[in-house]
């Protein structure tokens, strides 16, 4: 057993200290001087062609300091994935909906930037707006966009693996059912903002509040033509993203094209309403599900179909569409797995990745549906998921590597804690409990633009002083990451986190990281880091061993000290052995470099889906439903969840929690919904969210384990705990009030109609009644890789 | 048109020449540079930026300083004495009640103002207490442990310690 002194400890995080003072500075906090202020002018307009836009009254109003519209830009067309380059920073023919950019003030302040944005007009010759999955194939006259998979469909797809209706031959029971997930947004507390500054020796540096400063940084140079070298970008800490500040946005390339024309700094900063337009949330998505059952619970096959309602652009929507087929197979045996998938455009804020990317909406319906197949067979649904785990170390039927799987313990320990055996079943009328499982990434298994090159790199540094810097491209959401860094840098050092500084990410002076995004950065930046960090510590321990005379296995680095096993007097002060090691080496800066292992299966899609390894969660849901007035109140939750070796179980506790409440949200409450092409209610008043008073008493259990992927072990904690609260939750109002709603968020309404129906002697069911006309392209029957063991494993890059 | 205002922040007075439509949170951030200020919606339903005034919780996005003349305005930079954090702010880091941080200013302070009045509050008063002020990273669980621990400390007697408080590590 392995002895760790900072690892598995529950340390404040670096940066709390700053953020309970108010020191930590985020992007709107920011003031440089002769600052300009700006203002980005939106359409009001969800479809239409720009007919002319006159910007001369803005220009003259005094206190301005220059107006742009995309004309004033290289006309090039940009996108976060290289298959879908469709949005301007500024619209120029077309506006594609409510809320697209088509101008852009900078001021003296921010209130005449804003008057002047009123002062600029634009004639419109509207077109006709698409606003749902139906209305959008329904309309192949009108397009929205000229590429794609066809009419308005962004990207259609198919993969078949193994026979799935000789599984359905085989089975006991075959299901079918269809659910729909509403849309909803991200809400991050914190309204976008970015400080551009296009300084005299043309070189510019952004300042914004982003997720992924490189990506940013990659496709600046290319939207404002600009070589890469000259730009730098520079990550303020994030208030809040789950996924909402991953793509290059408007306001951050307009803030630097003023700044260039103005010859000042140039902040923007959006307020809340652009926020809820701005979105690239959860994708609403329809979907119907065909699964095959034996007696005993077991999945013979399983046929999934989506629709997900895209919005106006690309963003990261293919790999979205393919996140809602890739992890169903993650979790329970199915030998034989046939996914359609298509994404659509409409007129709406286009969607994109929220903590889950893609892969709530799939979860939710599948874990609805084993809970019916349940009842069906008179089984008992946790035991049945129970009994048909995906085995640890083996490929799935679409060729997934699964390593750890911690799933039963978590099961077994959410039964227990909540008391299911008792309550399951048993509970008074009105009050039911219900089960989720669920899975999730730690960490993409392919980067976003194809590359050999690492995916996080950190550089260590150590010098006389006995200071360490982290140098690391890892941008901290609030998530803990920067903490995470300095917790695993100190294990390997054997100093204390408070000694090491962690530098925000800077594209001038920190190795790339690919970003904060799909439960990526503890493991890749961690394991990244732990290799800079050994390649310090040999370096130091030669040095000492020299000293002291001993072979260096002798060694041990503890309590800042380098001293003999088993003999503390015989060493010298951490800071001392530094000394010696720079005496001896000069500078001592170390990379480190990770990359996944290259699992990917051998099939188009393949790249979405594998990751490292995959964190696992159980979660059970007591609710309080009133028969009268349909209102659900979830009153106690349940929750575990495998997260290999939990570095720091504070932080990760701080993440199940969060996941926990955002599912909530989700389940219950919160959704982005148009009228007309306008948002409904684009303020934090009227979209509902929980407060302290719908959020209950959460109890998480963490089940720890060792996974050779993770960094000392460990598997992610932000994403993966928000997806089994949905379906346990709508489980749970199955069985206190014996009606089922297929279609969240659940409103009183809802589940008034179903009681109503259920009164009425007729299928006790609200949800989809009928799936969209399309055809879906041929599969791509592809071998199942089902049960196959893992690859013995292969020489990760850059690992030596 | 601008008027000279004279505010008492975090005990010091502070003399600004503002147009008399702006905003306590304008003022504040802009003005005075006291950005621990945030702000959510700017519309009274976050809770973001939340400020006392004379100790009661006010929504400062709402508020207008000239409202506030003659009256003890606190923001979170006057929480802590000179090094010495507050109970809340030492609780809040300790237990891992700030993920982004973003809305911890506004919740510190609602929670100051309610320890105040309610020195040991039931986890449902904490409840009540902070329900309009929204926080979308920590599902609230720990900012309420951190409240009832922070009460629990300001009601035994205060530990001795010579080491600047926020640089000890637990």
């Amino acid at each position: 057993m392995k002895r760790f002194s900072v690892v598995g400890q529950s340390l404040p995080k670096i940066d709390a200290w700053a953020k309970v003072v108010g020191e930590t500075r985020y992007a709107d906090d920011l003031v440089l001087p002769r600052m300009a202020h700006g203002k980005l002018l939106r359409s009001s307009q969800p479809h239409a062609r720009i007919k002319r836009i006159d910007t001369a009254r803005a220009r003259a109003l005094p206190g301005v300091y220059a107006v742009i519209t995309g004309h004033d830009l290289p006309r090039v067309k940009f996108g976060i994935l290289p298959v879908s380059q469709d949005e301007e920073a500024l619209c120029v023919e077309k506006v594609r909906m409510v809320g697209d950019a088509l101008a852009a003030v900078a001021a003296i302040d921010e209130e005449t930037a804003e008057r002047a944005t009123e002062l600029i007009e634009v004639e419109y010759e509207p077109l006709r707006p698409l606003m749902s999955i139906e209305e959008t194939l329904a309309h192949p006259e009108v397009r929205i966009h000229e590429y794609g998979d066809g009419p308005n469909v962004h990207k259609a797809v198919s993969l078949e693996f193994g026979d799935v209706e000789a599984a359905f031959a085989e089975a006991d029971l075959v299901r079918e059912d269809a659910f729909y997930f509403e849309g909803n947004t991200h809400l991050p507390m914190e309204q976008h903002a970015a400080v551009a500054q296009w300084g005299a020796d043309g070189k510019l540096t952004l300042w914004s509040s982003t997720q992924t400063p490189h990506y940013v940084h990659r496709l600046l140079a290319k939207i404002l033509d600009v070589p890469q070298p000259h730009i730098r970008v520079i990550a303020a800490p994030v208030g809040g993203g789950f996924g909402g500040k991953l793509d290059p946005f408007a306001h951050e390339i307009a803030a630097c094209k003023l700044s260039q024309l103005t010859g000042r700094p140039v902040k923007i900063t959006l307020t809340r309403e652009e926020v809820f337009y701005v979105h690239r949330g959860r994708h609403p998505v329809l979907m119907w599900v065909k699964t095959g059952f034996k007696r005993d619970g077991s999945i013979t096959g399983m046929h999934f179909r989506s629709w997900l309602d895209g919005g106006a652009y690309g963003s990261y929507g293919v790999a979205s569409t393919f996140y809602t087929g890739a992890l169903q197979t993650v979790t329970y045996k199915i030998p034989a797995y046939k996914f359609e998938g298509a994404r659509v455009f409409t007129n709406k804020p286009p969607c994109g990745p929220k903590r889950g990317h893609g892969t709530p909406q799939p979860r939710f319906a599948m874990e609805c549906q084993i809970d019916k197949a349940a009842e069906q067979l008179g089984l008992d649904p946790a035991d049945m998921r129970r009994r048909n785990l995906v085995e640890p170390f083996t490929k799935t039927a679409n060729h997934l590597t699964v390593t750890t799987i911690g799933l039963g313990e978590c099961i077994d320990r959410v039964v227990e804690a909540s008391g299911w055996r008792r309550k399951f079943g048993q509970l008074p009328p009105g009050k039911g409990i219900g089960i989720g499982c669920s899975s999730y990434l730690t960490g993409a298994g392919l980067a976003i633009y194809w590359n050999d090159m690492p995916h996080s790199g950190v550089v260590v540094r150590a010098d006389r002083s006995g200071l360490v810097a982290v140098l690391c491209g890892a941008t901290d959401i609030g998530q803990g990451s920067d903490s995470i860094l300095a917790y695993l840098v100190a294990e390997v050092l054997g100093i204390d986190p408070k000694d090491i500084r962690v530098h925000p990410a800077d594209t001038d002076l920190t190795p790339v990281d690919l970003g904060s995004y799909s439960s990526r950065v503890t493991l890749m930046a961690g394991n990244a880091v732990i290799q800079a960090a050994e390649r310090l510590r040999a370096k130091i321990l030669d040095a000492a061993a020299t000293k002291l005379e001993v072979p260096t296995e002798r060694l041990v680095m503890r309590d800042r000290r380098v001293f003999v096993e088993g003999d503390q007097d015989r060493g010298m002060a951490f800071a001392q052995a530094v000394v010696l090691a720079e005496s001896q080496l000069g500078v001592l800066a170390f990379p480190g470099s990770y990359a996944p292992p290259r699992r990917a299966g051998k099939y188009k899609g393949g790249g979405v889906g594998p990751s490292p390894c995959y964190s696992y969660s159980a979660c059970v849901v007591e609710v309080d439903v009133d028969q009268e007035t349909g209102e659900v109140k979830p009153a106690e939750i349940w929750i575990a969840h495998d997260v290999g070796r939990a570095l720091n179980p504070l932080l990760v506790e701080g993440q199940v929690e969060g996941s926990i409440y955002m599912g909530l949200g989700e389940v219950l409450m919160e959704e982005q919904v148009f009228r007309k092409g306008v948002h409904k209610i684009p303020s934090m008043l009227e979209y509902k969210s929980p407060t302290t008073l719908e959020t209950p008493e959460i109890h998480t259990i963490l089940v720890e384990g060792d996974d050779p992927e993770g960094p000392f072990g460990a598997k992610e904690a932000g994403q993966g705990p928000l997806l089994p609260v949905i379906p346990a939750v709508v489980n749970a109002i199955a069985s206190a009030v014996g009606v089922r709603i297929d279609e969240i968020p659940i409103s009183p309404e809802k589940v008034l109609k179903a009681l109503e129906l259920k009164r009425q002697g007729k299928t006790p069911r609200v949800g989809p009644e009928r799936l969209p006309l399309f055809t879906f392209p041929a599969p791509k029957v592809i071998e199942s890789a089902f049960g196959q063991p893992a690859d013995t494993v292969a020489e990760r890059p850059f690992s030596s | 048109m601008k008027t000279l205002l004279t505010l008492t922040v975090n005990g010091e007075q502070r003399e600004v020449v503002v147009p008399v439509h702006r905003t306590l949170l304008e003022v504040l951030r802009e003005d005075l540079n006291l950005t621990g200020t945030k702000h959510g919606c700017e519309l009274g339903e976050c809770g973001t930026c939340t400020v006392l005034v004379d100790g009661e919780p006010v929504l400062s996005c709402l508020a207008l300083p000239i409202e506030c003349q003659g009256r003890e305005v606190t923001t979170v930079e006057g929480m802590a004495r000179g090094s010495e954090l507050h109970p809340l702010q030492q609780a809040f880091a300790e237990l891992g009640a700030a993920q982004c941080g973003y809305c911890t200013p506004g919740i510190l302070l609602t929670a100051q103002a309610l320890l105040e009045t309610t020195p040991v509050p039931t986890r449902d008063e904490i409840r009540h207490a902070l329900a309009g002020n929204l926080c979308r990273c920590t599902g609230y669980t720990k900012i309420l442990d951190a409240v009832e621990l922070a009460a629990l400390r300001m009601k035994a007697p205060r530990p001795v310690s010579t080491a600047p408080a926020g640089v000890a590590h637990r």
